[in-house]
């Protein structure tokens, strides 16, 4: 086995980790927060509170 | 809009309309600028050379300046609408507030194919790059390219879903190393500091247009890779502080930036590289910039330009995600797809579910298809987006003139960027269709049978009263 055999071990692993994580914490933060919070947002936001500001 | 504090802890994210979660304002006209130039600027290191291969170097340098003046036009278009419009989206959402929804929905397809098959080329090229390494570091096997494609993809999804503000910072420093690496081979090579090694005479003279006027024609094609993706700043529209400022800023420094770097690209390597060796980017000169390095004879400079090679490459595969997922996430949350797909992470900000969802299909596209395909549809997609951009700009203009509403940049000699626009999109269709006429008629058929699909049945579910939030005044004419 050469260094670049197991680079390509490190990479597949690496991979891995990178997909579980972001797995992982979705379904975490889905089971914890309703979906009306999570789907809130809107466009327009920063237009809006500038128009609240200037009433 | 500055008298506005949109950093408070209070009411960042947390405006009217009930919006709990929103995307974090955090960037600033340098992170626009490196989403812009750090998706296009590996274009200058590999692809630009092929319309060298069309028709010599002059024609690669004739496309290299209509392309220019394509994406001034297209920065100047952008830079006006997208400070107006400033939400996530990008030309998808300009499209559903100027155009209509058929428009819109088109568009944000385009956007969201462009993005991810050319993030998937970029993951391609990246494992061909370490394949390369391996190969000069003396690894005598044959490396598998797999693991390292899958990895470029899996961590950029992760930097990605982890915040925009990493991401971009992340871009930033990757592509401005990349845009330094090509100011030092022109500068060292050039003659400029040190000896030239420069042999324009010599490698030109017989060879100024080998095929003709046709020749030129058939390069523009490649000639948009010098510029391509540099109207995805405004992907960045909801997350920068000050729209108004950052996005036309941003923009307009990135095509300036990519107009010297493309100009100084074709100076340095068709004055070092023979012409049919340069337009060959497949068995040929595959990473043309780096090829110069290695004929300059210095191994700073080799180091310099693989770096550059790299980085470059994972700067664009990194503002490719978030842009693609921008545009996804922005049609979920007006339910132009399901509404699933327009959900905002609580911790971390980002459109969380759209970045995942588009990870496997970059994948497949990284794993399965060949890269000159995956770069045709790339191009093709963001061709039919530059061609919305006249009828755009003109009906934005037709509909909130000059004054009905507040603009953070307007661009000059307007109709005249939208007439020259759409005359290039037409050569560049052309051009395009000379060489790969099937898979362009294929791509309009697609995107006519999902057009089809939009209209007469997922229509049904776009809630049409809320899709539009922004507080504007209602156009002329309504």
């Amino acid at each position: 086995m050469e260094t670049w055999n197991y680079m390509e071990y490190l990479a597949w692993g690496l991979s891995a980790l990178f997909g579980l994580y972001m797995v992982i914490d979705w379904f975490k933060i889905d089971s914890h927060y309703s979906e009306e919070v999570l789907t809130s947002s809107r466009e327009g936001e920063l237009e809006a509170m500038t128009e609240e500001h200037h009433r | 809009m500055t008298q506005v504090d949109i950093t408070s802890k209070t009411m960042d994210g947390m405006g009217p309309h009930g919006t709990k979660v929103g995307l974090l304002r955090v960037l600033g006209p340098a992170h626009v600028w490196a989403l812009g130039v750090g998706i296009v600027l590996v274009g200058e290191y590999m692809g630009w050379n092929f319309a060298v291969g069309k028709g010599g170097a002059y024609a690669a340098l004739i496309a290299c300046w209509f392309a220019g003046i394509l994406y001034t036009c297209v920065a100047m278009i952008d830079s006006e609408v997208t400070s107006t419009v400033a939400a996530a989206g990008g030309q998808y959402t300009q499209a559903k507030h100027i155009v209509g929804p058929l428009m819109a929905f088109n568009v944000g397809l385009y956007l969201t194919f462009a993005y991810t098959m050319l993030e998937a080329a970029n993951a391609i090229t990246a494992g061909y790059l370490i394949y390369v390494v391996a190969g000069m570091t003396g690894y005598t096997g044959e490396l598998d390219q797999r693991p390292f494609i899958v990895l470029v993809i899996m961590f950029l999804a992760w930097l990605n879903y982890r915040g925009v503000l990493a991401t971009l910072t992340f871009n930033l420093v990757i592509t401005a190393i990349a845009f330094v690496a090509i100011l030092a081979i022109f500068l060292s090579t050039s003659g400029l500091l040190g000896g030239g090694i420069m042999q324009h005479a010599a490698l030109m003279e017989g060879h100024e247009l080998p095929y003709g006027w046709i020749g030129v024609l058939a390069a523009m094609h490649f000639g948009l890779w010098y510029y391509l993706g540099i109207e995805g700043t405004t992907q960045a529209a909801e997350e920068v502080r000050s729209p108004a400022r950052a996005l036309p800023f941003g923009t307009l420094a990135g095509i300036m930036t990519l107009l010297i770097a493309a100009t100084l690209t074709w100076y340095v390597c068709s004055g070092v590289l023979p012409w049919e060796f340069l337009g060959d980017g497949v068995n040929g000169s595959v990473a043309p910039l780096f090829d110069t390095a290695r004929l300059s004879g210095s191994n700073a400079l080799i180091w310099f330009l693989g770096f550059g090679t790299l980085f470059a490459t994972l700067a664009s595969a990194n503002g490719c995600i978030n842009d693609a997922s921008r545009a996804w996430f922005a049609m979920g949350r007006d339910k132009y797809l399901p509404g699933w797909f327009g959900a905002v992470h609580p911790k971390f900000r980002t459109p969380y579910r759209s970045i995942i969802f588009l990870v496997p299909i970059a994948l497949i596209f990284a794993l399965g298809a060949p890269l000159d395909q995956v770069i045709t549809f790339s191009i093709l997609s963001g061709l039919l987006e530059y061609t919305f951009m006249p009828l755009n700009i003109i009906l934005f203009r037709k509909k909130w003139p000059m004054g009905s509403i507040k603009r953070g940049y307007e661009h000059p000699f307007h109709p005249l960027p939208a007439i020259v626009l759409l005359c290039l999109c037409g050569i560049a269709f052309f051009a395009v269709f000379l060489g790969y006429g099937t898979q362009l008629v294929a791509m309009v058929g697609f995107y006519i049978l999902v057009s089809l699909w939009f209209h007469f049945w997922r229509y049904r579910f776009v809630n049409r009263g809320a899709q539009f939030t922004m507080p504007w005044p209602k156009p002329q004419g309504y």
